[in-house]
């Protein structure tokens, strides 16, 4: 990234030192958004290559690719990197780092030296995790559950265990960072309900990463005290009680998978608002919603236990406020769509993601309900019915949402714009590929195909070969903008200020922009969704596009 | 100390911004401790519910006179601290570095007097970590390891916080020699004050779950 070459004249934030040491020390958050960006590609590598895998052995009924051992170290891997090192950190502290200042009209975040410690915190415990795993691997599913965490498994429990706990430090800091720019840096006269929806639903998200990761920083820190002091408080031989451990761990895990969405709809707000050239359809509803999520999303987590000898009327409980999850979750995706509705919609790649987000995510939304029904979880818990499930947010949600967004502001990041055509030539090989390697997940896992098992019966093996099948296209789908971004930091055409005509205080200035944002902080006047108006020039909605 | 000409970093408009900022910041990094010691506390009270008659009976061999001199050296230290942001807002140089120094010491003694508990804990072979004997009397052995396990890792992880913030208070203590922490420049003391009535707080709390449990 250090090699980006633009036409010298306007200094920006890139240009202004090409030195390795002010890359790895600066205090810029859109450097930092930048380092990010390059750690968690690494790890989405290293998490895609273990689902390669997993993905070749799961194509034979037979276990002739891998052992059991391995199998199990590959999913978990898969799992460990994906959750803490590449979805946790993916909007939140690329997009959320790069554009919270730029949104709200800052000059950078409230803690600059803490935002770059965040980075070194989670770079080490990346090294941390990349260490287990070379050094032979953790077997335990990225759920750690006890006490075969705690006592049986002879493998790189510790050292995987120590590296979230640290990481999760970054993420509370970058939380804590956004919570307090969002409050005390707003420019003069962008009041809360001016505010673009990305940053209403990086707030929400930035409350559940302080209030919950704590949790399970203490519920790592106990396993890791069992293994290495031998005491037993998970241990049931010692007195112990497993179920205590899924109560701390699922009270952070829950509310996680809405890190893993919140941010997703943040941009997927943005994104119809710019591409179909209107105000978000009930915008304050968006903004409370992301809210509703992120209080419900902490009073949800006993669903993951009902058949864990849980009380059944916990269940009951749990069961019913699961349900209520999905009501500001559907508000958004109905806001969504009305937007759509006598929009002047116009289909860019950013979009196509977008489009792309709405319909898996409501997928995604609607058989996680069936989850929650106590009677319907006896017979698909554990079954690749919910890998389906949680895939379709995970993936066919946050990371259409990320990739849409990394779209939609490359421009801004890079300052050039990328290859239209193989972009959206990717984003529907990506949505193809995507369909086919998951929704065969759901009919296996309905018909009663298990998870985390590297052998099955052969019945299942043709729903198999088709997952793998469209595995093998998604891989291809990621290797395109991979290429293609990477290409256009050379070759693409230089970008304008405001390429989509777009509204927010992002676009306000060059791109990429200056060290310090603005030359002068912005006066807002008016909210940020003011498409009626037409864009900066004055352009009528129909004229505005990037060509 | 190179900012010192100038005390407002440059990503803040006013130094009202910036201490507002500081302020909110330590308010939700605390928020963050009280759910991270909220887990052991949820331990607690599983296993306290689950073995009420051995928790009480385990608590008996804790020393609690020892306990209540140190709940009474920490509150004393958390005036103290309270008195620095006073001296420090109001520009009291000699006065500041006095009561810092004084929290600092009070909160060596607390660790200290921890220090000899455990160490009596291990002469009386009632440390259930890392293989040790453990040698005890009553009834319900695992309930009791369960209640010196919690009593361990609770009170080590709040000896932990009160080591860090000895470690701030020591660094505060040397930019308070140098002029560094007067007047507009009393946030860094009005923070950690928040931080080291926090460790205090959980304390208050951890005193009476553990020491006094049952009836004497």
């Amino acid at each position: 990234m250090t090699s980006v070459t633009v036409a010298p004249p306007p200094r920006h934030y890139l240009n202004v030192a090409y030195t390795a040491t002010s890359w790895l020390l600066t205090t810029d958050h859109k450097r930092i958004g930048i380092l990010y960006l390059l750690s968690i590609t690494f790890f989405f590598v290293i998490g895609g290559v273990a689902a390669t895998l997993v993905r070749l052995e799961l194509m034979t009924p037979e276990g002739d690719l891998l052992k059991a051992e391995t199998y199990n170290k590959l999913f978990t891997i898969h799992g460990v990197t994906m959750v803490f090192f590449f979805l946790i950190p993916s909007i939140p502290a690329v997009l959320g780092n790069f554009l919270v200042p730029l949104m709200i009209g800052a000059r950078d975040l409230a803690f600059p030296k803490l935002n770059l410690a965040s980075w070194y915190l989670f770079i080490i415990g990346g090294t941390f995790t990349v260490w287990a795993t070379v050094a032979g691997g953790v077997d335990t599913g990225w759920t750690f559950y006890t006490p075969y965490s705690s006592t049986y498994s002879n493998t790189h429990v510790m050292a995987t265990a120590v590296g979230i706990f640290i990481t999760g430090f970054s993420s509370i800091l970058t939380g804590l960072n956004i919570i307090v720019t969002t409050h005390k840096m707003r420019a003069p006269g962008l009041t809360w309900f001016r505010l673009p929806l990305f940053i209403w639903s990086i707030y929400a998200t930035s409350l559940i990463m302080v209030l919950a990761t704590p949790v399970l920083a203490i519920t790592l820190f106990l396993v890791a005290v069992e293994r290495l002091a031998g005491v037993g408080v998970f241990d049931p031989k010692l007195g112990g009680d497993p179920l205590l451990f899924q109560h701390l761990f699922w009270f952070y895990s829950h509310p996680a998978v809405y890190i893993m969405i919140l941010p997703g709809m943040g941009v997927v707000s943005e994104l119809v608002a710019c591409f179909t050239r209107q105000r978000p359809f009930g915008y304050a509803f968006i903004g409370f919603s992301s809210f509703a999520i992120a209080v419900f999303g902490f009073l949800v987590w006993g669903h993951h236990m009902f058949v864990s000898g849980q009380s059944v009327y916990a269940g009951m409980v749990f069961s019913i406020l699961s349900y209520l999850v999905a009501i500001p979750s559907a508000v958004k995706v109905f806001n969504w769509t009305a937007t759509l509705y006598k929009g002047s919609v116009s289909f860019y790649t950013p979009m196509l993601y977008a489009l792309g987000f709405i319909g898996l995510f409501t997928v995604g939304g609607m058989t996680g309900m069936f989850l929650a029904a106590l009677a319907v979880d006896v017979h698909v818990h554990d079954t690749y019915f919910v890998v389906a499930h949680f895939h379709y947010i995970m993936v066919g949600g946050m990371v259409m949402a990320y990739l849409g967004g990394i779209h939609f502001w490359w421009p801004k990041i890079t300052g050039r714009l990328y290859p239209e055509g193989w972009a959206r030539f990717s984003a529907i090989l990506i949505f193809v590929g995507f369909n086919l390697t998951f929704f065969p997940q759901f009919v296996l896992g309905y018909l009663g195909m298990p998870r985390r098992y590297h052998v099955y019966p052969d019945e299942f093996q043709v729903l198999n070969v088709m997952s793998s099948a469209g595995a093998s296209i998604l891989a291809v789908g990621y290797l395109f903008p991979l290429t293609y971004l990477i290409w256009s930091l050379r070759y693409g055409p230089i970008a304008p200020a405001n390429p989509w005509g777009a509204t927010g205080l992002e676009w306000q200035t060059t791109s990429p922009p200056p060290t310090y944002n603005f030359d002068q902080t912005p006066v807002v006047t008016q909210e940020a969704y003011s498409y009626e108006l037409g864009d900066a020039e004055g352009r009528p909605p129909e004229e505005i596009g990037r060509e | 100390m190179n900012d010192l000409a100038n005390p407002l970093a440059h990503q803040f408009d006013d130094l009202d911004q910036q201490r507002d900022a500081a302020e909110l910041g330590m308010w939700v990094f605390l928020a963050t401790e009280v759910l991270f010691f909220g887990g052991l506390f949820l331990a607690y009270a599983v296993y306290r519910g689950q073995y009420g008659e051995a928790f009480a009976a385990a608590s008996h061999h804790l020393d609690s006179w020892l306990g209540a001199a140190n709940t009474l050296v920490l509150l004393t230290s958390s005036l103290t601290m309270a008195l620095a942001v006073h001296a420090a807002q109001t520009g009291q140089r000699g006065l500041l570095v006095g009561l810092l120094l004084a929290t600092l010491l009070l909160g060596a003694v607390f660790l200290g007097v921890k220090l000899y508990e455990y160490h009596h804990k291990y002469e009386e072979q009632l440390v259930p970590l890392f293989g040790l004997p453990f040698h005890y009397e009553g009834s319900a052995r695992s309930q009791a390891m369960m209640f010196f396990t919690l009593y361990f890792i609770m009170t080590g992880v709040h000896a932990l916080h009160m080591v860090i913030g000895i470690g701030v208070l020591g660094t505060l203590v040397v930019l308070a020699w140098r002029d560094g922490l007067l007047a507009e420049r009393y946030i860094p003391v009005h923070l950690t004050g928040l931080y080291w009535h926090f460790v205090d707080i959980v304390w208050v709390f951890l005193f009476p779950f553990l020491y006094l449990v049952g009836t004497r």
